[in-house]
């Protein structure tokens, strides 16, 4: 049975935010990235700097992120993200710029651009998207993949005597000097959502003071490259993603002035 | 010495630093590059005359990374510069490809060394097909300047500026080791007289009330992705019909005619003098637009002549191009060093006495 | 209890039933008619909304708006309902 809407006498305490156009998203259903993608447009609606945000869009699932998006924004070529950001925010100190990569893209193909945009204290916001999959090509190993875990490049599971281990490059970046906030948070629940808008505003505001690198890492799923129903697919992170990559701030700007 | 960049002043400078100065004066707002021989003294020179000019020049961690800064900040509009040499260039071929698809202006600069592989530092032309026949993936074309003299790196620094400006297409000055480290006298243009376009394209945060701009090459509908093709082709006709540039030296009365671009255009003028006291009408086309390739002029001089020899520093690349030019209406003959060795005038002379009198002459050594 | 009411626009839901999973009332289920695109989309089957905004925060396609009942217009909300 539908219960049919209500309206009257009652006040809208959610919608989505005109920062996101009226395209519909094209991402499998249940996936990840488009509440990312509408967390981080909130951010920009809120803070009112959609005139003043340009974004980069990687190659991976969320190529197409500026059809989403309702700002300025540039596509890269694979995993050269936070180098175009870079380009973008050296000519435009005064932008909110921010680069979104999947994993594919920023931790193998990009990984010297990431460590060295970090590295330099580019002021940009850098998000990160690990959702331990190659999603658009079809679901095989990435960086990020788990011991063990299947993908269409790792049929018997991923063995780290052939494929080595999971990359945890968010803690890496931490330990730079470059790197301002350092936070890993996720989107499988609505607390964890709570919390990655909150670092995400962060990200922004820090923007500001232009003292280094703003770096989210999103724990997301993949629900068609993991094979399993998004419902399952949140659980199956909780239990398996999570051990290996905690959620938290990994360097807060208090940490980062000791 | 201070220096007042405001009127054209004499200087005698090298090649690379020539170049170098010529980007304040053209009005560069960014320059992106990673040091290779034999063109390191660019961004050494930039880095330390920076302080007295508003530009960003950054060193990057690679020539992948720089040319992807020059995609994302031509993007947001800036006139922006690269640098490298051969092996570099390779590297940077994915990221111009993008840039060419996305029609982002920015100039290239390719001091070339001797290949294949890491090869070798000194002089070499071997680049001459990756820079003129698009060099990455997809079907575009960079506009190609071939400068040869000290003077000319820096007057090609604002002409690439300003055609990549007005094609929304990335330029690129194919010099080589020799041009880039050689001294000599030279003019340089004063600073200011190449005004900025207006860029309403570029994404510099998208204005209240207005569509936002994207800056892309990913057109995944065939149908769109032939248009966007379609629209290159025109655009590189349109340059074709509009752009070639070239020089002549005594073609009236020539027999012969070299065809050399950059460097060896002028071991080719002393062959040339060399040859006219033999008797030998000889004359010069140089090509100082290699896409467009000046193939008209050739064409309307090919059936005059007894023959034509392309001059090169690598194994015949320009030679295919003249030859298409050409069509079978003369003889078309190639003489060239390779590896980063350059042609003496007296071998190139050799080669044209024994084209004069129909013998068999060493291709290359 | 606060009443609250959602509204999704099932055209674009792709029925992965996150928001299902996220309502603590339990107040979602899929519908038994399809869209356009052939999903089964998210409908509220409870009339127990309390506004609480967790279903519209997982929701990856930004398809859920809520409202929720104004605090002085209390005992009216339930002659709001309109078909």
């Amino acid at each position: 049975m539908e219960i049919p809407p209500l309206t009257n006498g009652f006040e809208l305490v959610y919608k989505k935010p005109r920062t996101l156009t009226e395209t519909p998203m094209h991402y499998c259903p249940g996936c990840g990235h488009g509440v990312v993608h509408r967390v981080l447009m909130e951010v920009v609606d809120e803070m009112g700097i959609q005139d003043k945000t340009i974004g980069v869009a990687p190659v991976g699932c969320s190529v197409f992120a500026y059809d989403y998006m309702n700002v300025d924004m540039q596509e890269a070529a694979h995993g050269r993200a936070s180098a175009a950001a870079t380009g973008i925010k050296r000519v435009l100190p005064d932008r909110f710029v921010f680069s979104y990569q999947g994993d594919g893209d920023l931790a193998a193909i990009g990984t010297a651009e990431t460590i060295h945009v970090v590295n330099r204290g580019e002021n940009i916001l850098m998000l990160f998207i690990n959702n331990a999959v190659y999603g658009m090509t079809g679901g095989q190993m990435a960086p990020t993949t788990l011991l063990g875990m299947k993908t269409t490049t790792s049929p018997f599971g991923r063995e780290s005597g052939l494929a080595g281990h999971p990359l945890k490059i968010t803690n890496l970046l931490a330990q730079l000097p470059g790197a301002y906030y350092v936070t890993r948070q996720a989107v499988h629940t609505a607390a964890a959502v709570r919390k990655l808008k909150k670092a995400i505003q962060l990200g922004f505001q820090y923007q500001s003071l232009k003292k280094g690198t703003c770096f989210i890492e999103v724990v997301s799923n993949c629900p068609s490259g993991w094979k399993m129903t998004p419902t399952d697919s949140n659980k199956w992170l909780e239990e398996n993603m999570l051990p290996m990559y905690p959620l938290g701030d990994l360097k807060t700007p208090a940490r980062s002035m000791n | 010495m201070s220096t007042n960049d405001e009127i054209s002043e004499v200087r005698i400078m090298k090649g690379n630093e020539a170049l170098a100065e010529a980007a304040f004066r053209a009005g560069m707002q960014a320059y992106f590059g990673y040091p290779i021989t034999p063109q390191s003294e660019v961004i050494e020179y930039l880095m330390k005359e920076q302080p007295k000019h508003d530009c960003v020049v950054l060193q990057a961690e690679s020539e992948v990374a720089a040319i992807n800064m020059v995609f994302g900040a031509a993007g947001a509009g800036a006139r922006v510069m690269i640098s490298s040499s051969s092996p570099g260039i390779s590297l940077m071929m994915e990221g111009i490809s993008y840039m060419t698809s996305a029609e982002l202006p920015c100039l290239i600069v390719n001091v070339q060394r001797g290949g294949p592989g890491l090869g070798t530092i000194q002089p070499s032309q071997g680049d001459y097909f990756q820079a003129t026949k698009g060099g990455g993936h997809g079907d575009y074309r960079l506009i190609v300047l071939a400068p040869a003299s000290v003077q000319e790196m820096a007057d090609f620094v604002f002409e690439g500026f300003r055609l990549s400006e007005k094609y929304r297409n990335p330029a690129m000055i194919l010099a080589d080791g020799a041009l880039g480290q050689m001294m000599e006298k030279l003019t340089l243009p004063p600073a200011g007289s190449l005004p900025y376009v207006d860029k309403p394209w570029a994404t510099t945060g998208k204005p209240a009330g207005k569509d936002r701009r994207i800056i892309t090459s990913l057109f995944i509908q065939p149908e769109k992705m032939e248009q966007v093709n379609l629209h290159l082709q025109e655009k590189y006709r349109q340059i074709q019909a509009e752009e070639v540039r070239f020089e002549e030296y005594g073609v009236e009365d020539a027999d012969i005619v070299l065809v050399a671009f950059g460097l060896v255009a002028r071991i080719c003028q002393k062959t040339m003098q060399l040859a006219r006291k033999k008797g030998l009408r000889v004359g010069i086309l140089r090509p100082i637009t290699l896409f467009p390739f000046p193939s008209q002029r050739i064409a309307e001089l090919a059936p005059k002549l007894e023959a034509i020899v392309t001059v090169e520093m690598n194994a015949g690349q320009m030679l295919e191009d003249v030859r298409l030019a050409v069509e079978g209406r003369c003889p078309v003959h190639f003489k060239g060093r390779m590896g980063g060795m350059i042609p003496s005038p007296d071998e190139v002379l050799e080669a044209v006495e024994a084209i004069a009198e129909k013998r068999n002459f060493e291709l290359s050594r | 209890m606060i009443r609250g009411n959602v509204i999704i626009a099932h055209e674009i839901c792709k029925g992965c039933e996150l928001c299902i999973a996220a309502c603590p009332q339990e107040s979602l289920g899929l519908s038994e008619k399809i869209n356009l695109k052939g999903y089964r989309y998210a409908v509220l089957v409870q009339d127990n909304c309390t506004g609480c905004i967790n279903c519209a925060l997982v929701c990856p396609d930004a398809a859920i708006t809520v409202y929720r009942e104004k605090k002085h217009a209390k005992g009216a909300a339930a002659d709001a309902i309109t078909a």
